[in-house]
């Protein structure tokens, strides 16, 4: 065995090939810069390898999931667990960590939901009096938002709120008739009820000709065939691979990113899946996009007597403030639907209906808040479809409710009756989902197992992470909320309320895969590993553009955050570039 | 890395081709889906040997498919609208389902003997042996839970569990989904709501 070396010498390497590396790779590669990406997994183009448009009997399974955690057909390879790739906890944590190794990483199936963070957002500290301010405003990253809402396209309705920015939108789609009724509900209550804000071409892109409009299947999370969503790797590295500047290398795993006698970064060393051989490239520069705790483990990894401690980490804070969104919600039966109307209602794959937080959180027992995500309506029946929702409960619930004759019977049976109630409550679910921000903490981290390693031989994570009072304290407002709303719409309701023994039904951290903030910017690099430009303090030519770079997150979902800092991030470094300076 | 090639790699080349025409037509596929097509593209090489593995091996043996049948049928027998459950091969289904999820095979091979059981000491015959009438009369018993004795609730268990699979396996078969009315999965141009809808509930102007 031997470590192959490159004699090569490449401008950038991206490690990483999800929002944060396909953003980088693609300002760059447009830019006239060699690049060089390196993706964990097998190359992954939706126009071929999407299971869209596919039937449930067309799985063997019906779309259960025994192999895809999220379903048959959702476009993500890999889960909550992969085989000979662990990781460890510690202090009785429990951090669930999804992986999704392939090209465009879990932009192939994420929901789509793009929100802006506020100009409060990025001040937590100074407006909320928690967490840290990040060392950039909401003013200075407002034009790369616009630059990512014209470039990639974003639906949503104009609403001209302080902390929830509009963007430059695409038409939202009309909601499903049960999402009107939890609007109806939602609005009963004082609680506004906008458009979804989604990535979804909804009307054509102008001055984009690779990419279709979208044709409402509501099946984005299987990847868009006609790219009429956002992946990275139909919408960024894919075109980017077509300047001629962006090389993709799949199936590499990166071990270390190495360094020089001065400490500067000189390349990286991976391991090829495809041969199982060593290799190492050289590098300019390199850009860490490999996802918010794979980032933070490869620094960590990537030891030496200049780094003692791991890469950039003489601030001794990566891996720490690993944080979360907390996650609730409630869903229920409209019995008034029952025996409904047939028509194609599939919609979008991504948000109808959302409501932004709504309230003052100074008249609360935590900081902060949490959006609503409406969803309901009639899916692809499928094995943890509608058999994961009204499909699961019919032999019970046709035990509460009247039969189509009006007359009661016991819950269960078999048969005709049977038959019949299963197509009569067919379409009846619509639920709501919070998602809150939880505030980042030094002592909610990963760090370096001391003594386990992967099948490459590479040491893993291992994660520390306790939810807080402030996140218990959301969980249980949520559950208000959710009872509140069961009390406006009626219906039976599927989930059971949550009390202080379950955190008030706060999910596992990690859950949201929300989870950001291991490499985090600050203005003391004493306390933090990035500057304000994403660049580390200890390597000039070492930059960080995915999740990890969050300061603090907010109750907005990342993606969109994590797409504009990546743009800024690239234009910085084609700036300093120019400049010499790296 | 080019996915066909790695197929030829593992040998599953010629194999690809029909796998892919056949899997990419839903509008040709038999009533059920059930003829078990192991589709290729767009899944990882681990997924593909999983598949191909399962659909080989064989878990039921013919006197309990037999029973699942007749079970299968009595959960979801035909009407007017749709066929019934071995009519969209549900059967077929469960035997892939417990392959794949192999939490319901001990509850799915000990439910089948316990209920012959009760049927050999009770009529003297296995499940599939006894009249039409004696079948239903001891499912009668296991088919409600709320009111099944405390003796019959290992039955219960296992109705429960065979009356979701059935149900699984219909309403997701072909014939089932056409029998629900769902009417998506089809390109189109998503407008909202017919108004009539809208306005039979009342939600014209929320």
């Amino acid at each position: 065995m031997q470590i192959k070396k490159s004699s090569e010498i490449y401008d950038v390497v991206i490690i990483g090939s999800g929002a944060g590396g396909g953003m980088a790779g693609y300002v760059l590669a447009n830019a006239g810069i060699k690049v060089l990406m390196l993706e964990a997994g097998p190359f992954f183009d939706p126009a071929k390898d999407s299971q869209q448009l596919k039937w449930s009997f067309e799985s063997p399974r019906r779309g259960g999931n025994a192999t895809r955690p999220m379903g048959d057909f959702d476009a993500a390879y890999g889960g909550w667990q992969l085989e000979g790739e662990p990781y460890t906890q510690k202090d009785g944590s429990d951090f669930q960590w999804f992986r999704s190794k392939m090209l465009g990483g879990r932009t192939n199936h994420w929901g789509r939901i793009s929100l802006r963070m506020g100009p409060k957002d990025f001040k937590c500290k100074t407006a909320y009096g928690v967490g840290d301010d990040w060392p950039i405003t909401y003013d200075e990253i407002k034009p790369y938002y616009d630059k990512v809402d014209r470039l990639i396209g974003v639906y949503g309705s104009m609403e001209g709120m302080d902390n929830d920015p509009d963007g430059i939108f695409l038409p939202p789609p009309k909601p499903r008739l049960n999402e009107l009724f939890v609007k109806k509900a939602a609005t009963g209550l004082g609680i506004k009820v906008i458009a979804g804000r989604g990535s979804i071409l909804t009307a054509p892109l102008p001055g984009n000709k690779d990419r279709g409009a979208c044709f409402f299947c509501g099946q984005c999370n299987r990847s868009c065939k006609i790219y009429g969503d956002f992946s990275s790797s139909s919408c960024l590295v894919i075109p980017a691979i077509k300047t001629g500047n962006l090389k993709v290398l799949t199936n590499a795993v990166v071990r270390e990113i190495l360094t020089d006698n001065e400490g500067q970064v000189r390349g990286v060393s991976y391991i090829s899946k495809d041969d199982m051989q060593e290799y190492q490239m050289n590098a300019k520069t390199v850009i860490l996009a490999a996802s918010t705790c794979e980032s933070a483990r490869i620094l960590l990894n990537s030891k030496s007597a200049q780094h003692p401690n791991g890469l950039a980490n003489s601030s001794n804070m990566v891996g720490k403030y690993l944080h979360d969104s907390t996650q609730g919600g409630t869903a229920v039966i409209l019995p008034q639907l029952m025996g409904r109307d047939r028509f194609n209602e599939d919609g979008v794959g991504s948000l109808h209906l959302y409501a932004p937080w709504w309230l003052d959180s100074k008249k609360l027992d935590f900081p902060r808040g949490y959006h609503l995500e409406i969803f309901g309506g009639m899916m692809m029946p499928g094995y943890g479809g509608y058999f994961g929702f009204e499909g699961a409960v019919v032999p019970f619930l046709n035990g509460y409710l009247p039969g189509a004759d009006g007359k009661m019977k016991p819950g269960g049976g078999y048969g005709l009756g049977l038959k019949n109630d299963y197509r009569r409550f067919y379409g009846t679910m619509a639920g709501v989902g919070f998602h809150g921000a939880s505030t980042a903490k030094e002592d909610n981290y990963c760090e370096i197992d001391p003594s386990v390693v992967d099948k490459y031989g590479i040491p893993v994570l291992r994660f520390r992470y306790k939810w807080g009072n402030d996140d218990v304290n959301q969980a249980k407002h949520m559950q208000e909320t959710a009872a509140a709303m069961l009390g406006k719409l009626g219906g039976i309701p599927l989930l059971k309320p949550q009390g202080p023994e379950t955190n008030y039904g706060l999910d596992k951290p990690g859950k949201g895969i929300h989870e950001v903030g291991t490499i985090r910017m600050g203005n003391d690099p004493k306390r933090a590993p990035l500057n304000k430009w994403g660049q580390t303090y200890d390597c000039k030519n070492l930059f960080v553009t995915d999740g990890s770079v969050f300061t603090q997150q907010s109750e907005k979902n990342p993606t969109w955050t994590i797409l504009a800092l990546a743009m800024r991030t690239a234009e910085y470094i084609i700036d300093q570039r120019k400049k010499q300076n790296v | 890395m080019n996915r066909r090639e790695s197929l030829k790699a593992i040998g599953l080349g010629t194999l690809t081709a029909g796998s892919i025409l056949q899997g990419c037509k839903p509008g040709e596929n038999s009533g059920s889906g059930a003829d078990v097509q192991v589709a290729t593209t767009g899944r990882q090489d681990y997924e593909i040997a999983r598949d191909k593995k399962l659909v080989a091996d064989t878990f039921f043996d013919k006197h309990e498919m037999a029973t699942i049948a007749v079970l299968s049928d009595v959960i979801i027998p035909k009407d007017t609208i749709s066929g019934s459950a071995t009519d969209a091969k549900v059967p077929d289904f469960i035997e892939f389902i417990v392959k794949d999820e192999p939490e319901h095979q001990l509850p799915m091979r000990g439910g089948l003997r316990w209920l012959d059981v009760q049927c050999l000491n009770r009529y003297n015959n296995a499940f599939v042996d006894c009249t039409a009438k004696q079948q239903i009369e001891l499912i009668d018993q296991i088919a409600y839970p709320a009111m099944a004795k405390p003796e019959m609730q290992q039955g219960v268990a296992f109705f429960n569990k065979m009356r979701d699979l059935t149900a699984i396996g219909f309403f997701t078969s072909k014939m089932g989904i056409n029998d629900l009315g769902y009417k998506g999965n089809s390109p189109g141009k998503w407008e909202g709501v017919p108004a009539a809808v809208l306005k039979k509930y009342g939600l014209e102007n929320v």
